[in-house]
């Protein structure tokens, strides 16, 4: 019963707004950012090359090369920050951390794309 | 009425705050309660208010003294009973309902329940020492070390640090703030941990 009432708790806070991701992933995240009193929505487009956790503590991470600069930004899933996320492209990748991407600059860092997402 | 529930405490998860950090909270099932008995001085020789916390199954569960003892004051059979001390003014009377909408977001609460067991600990665990290197051949690990001198003064100091039982007494942890007031499922949602195991009983109080 207990148990019951703190599941409720937890899936009400749950996002389900937001498209399925994987690692590997294209994305466009729009991130709400505050300025002072106003707000407004930034982008950051990279690529999913890591996704932790469970429930409400699952948080992302998106890498992007900036200017030759690696960029990773990790983004908490169901967090308020984020104003929604495009699934630009789904790459083929064969493990869950693509950590070694870090590693790959320019075009060794390409991942294939998966057109047939109907298999998903 | 003084401010104060009875609680169960569900468990820890985390929630979002308005700029969207995240903040660790403990869920806990606070009440609803009734108030059962109130003590005055004039008959108890002190003021004070015994809630009780409600839940479904105490009816059928409760022993026949707590149930003589609910049913002499007129109230449902409640089983967890925990006292609150209040002014002599204090006009609760038995069968008010004590509910979780006396408290108010951002509101610092102090919490007090019966912190896990943790057994006979050694000296390291139960008050912190350091101990010593594990390897290297060190053969001093997590044993105490010194408890006093030789022949003088010829014993131990009372009050040295030793093993022994750790745990499973009343800890008050002050000062918490109440993340969130769900009155709809009685639910209190306090920022940080609070003492105890999932499903243990604590009291939430708000100082006047």
């Amino acid at each position: 019963m207990s148990d019951f009432i703190f599941d409720k708790v937890e899936s009400g806070l749950l996002r389900k707004d937001l498209p399925r991701l994987s690692p590997g992933d294209s994305v466009k995240v729009h991130v709400k950012v505050r300025e002072g009193e106003k707000e407004r929505v930034q982008l950051f487009q990279g690529t999913i090359i890591a996704i932790r956790g469970g429930g409400l503590r699952t948080t992302f991470t998106v890498r992007k090369v900036s200017n030759g600069i690696g960029v990773e930004r990790v983004f908490p899933l169901h967090g308020p920050v984020i104003d929604k996320i495009d699934v630009v492209r789904h790459n083929r990748v064969r493990r869950a951390k693509l950590y070694f991407l870090r590693k790959k600059l320019g075009k060794a860092g390409r991942l294939k794309e998966v057109r047939d997402t109907s298999a998903d | 009425m003084a401010k104060g529930i009875i609680g169960k405490k569900l468990g820890m998860t985390q929630i979002f705050n308005e700029q969207g950090q995240v903040v660790p909270v403990t869920v806990i099932q606070a009440g609803p309660c009734v108030v059962v008995q109130r003590k005055t001085s004039a008959k108890e020789g002190y003021e004070a208010v015994q809630i009780g916390f409600v839940d479904p199954v105490s009816g059928k569960r409760a022993s026949k003294p707590e149930k003589g003892h609910c049913e002499k004051l007129g109230v449902a059979p409640v089983r967890v009973l925990r006292e609150l001390r209040v002014e002599a003014d204090d006009p609760a009377k038995p069968g008010d309902s004590v509910l979780v909408t006396q408290f108010s977001e951002k509101a610092k609460v102090h919490v007090t329940g019966v912190s896990k067991g943790k057994g006979f600990a050694g000296v390291v665990k139960r008050h912190h020492f350091r101990g010593g290197r594990a390897t290297h051949g060190s053969m001093f690990h997590r044993a105490p070390g010194s408890i006093g001198g030789s022949s003088d003064p010829s014993r131990v100091y009372p009050g040295i640090r030793m093993g022994g039982h750790l745990g499973a007494e009343q800890v008050t942890v002050r000062n918490l703030e109440v993340a969130k007031v769900d009155a709809e499922n009685n639910l209190l949602l306090v920022k940080g941990a609070v003492p105890g195991p999932k499903g243990g009983y604590v009291v939430v109080k708000q100082e006047a």
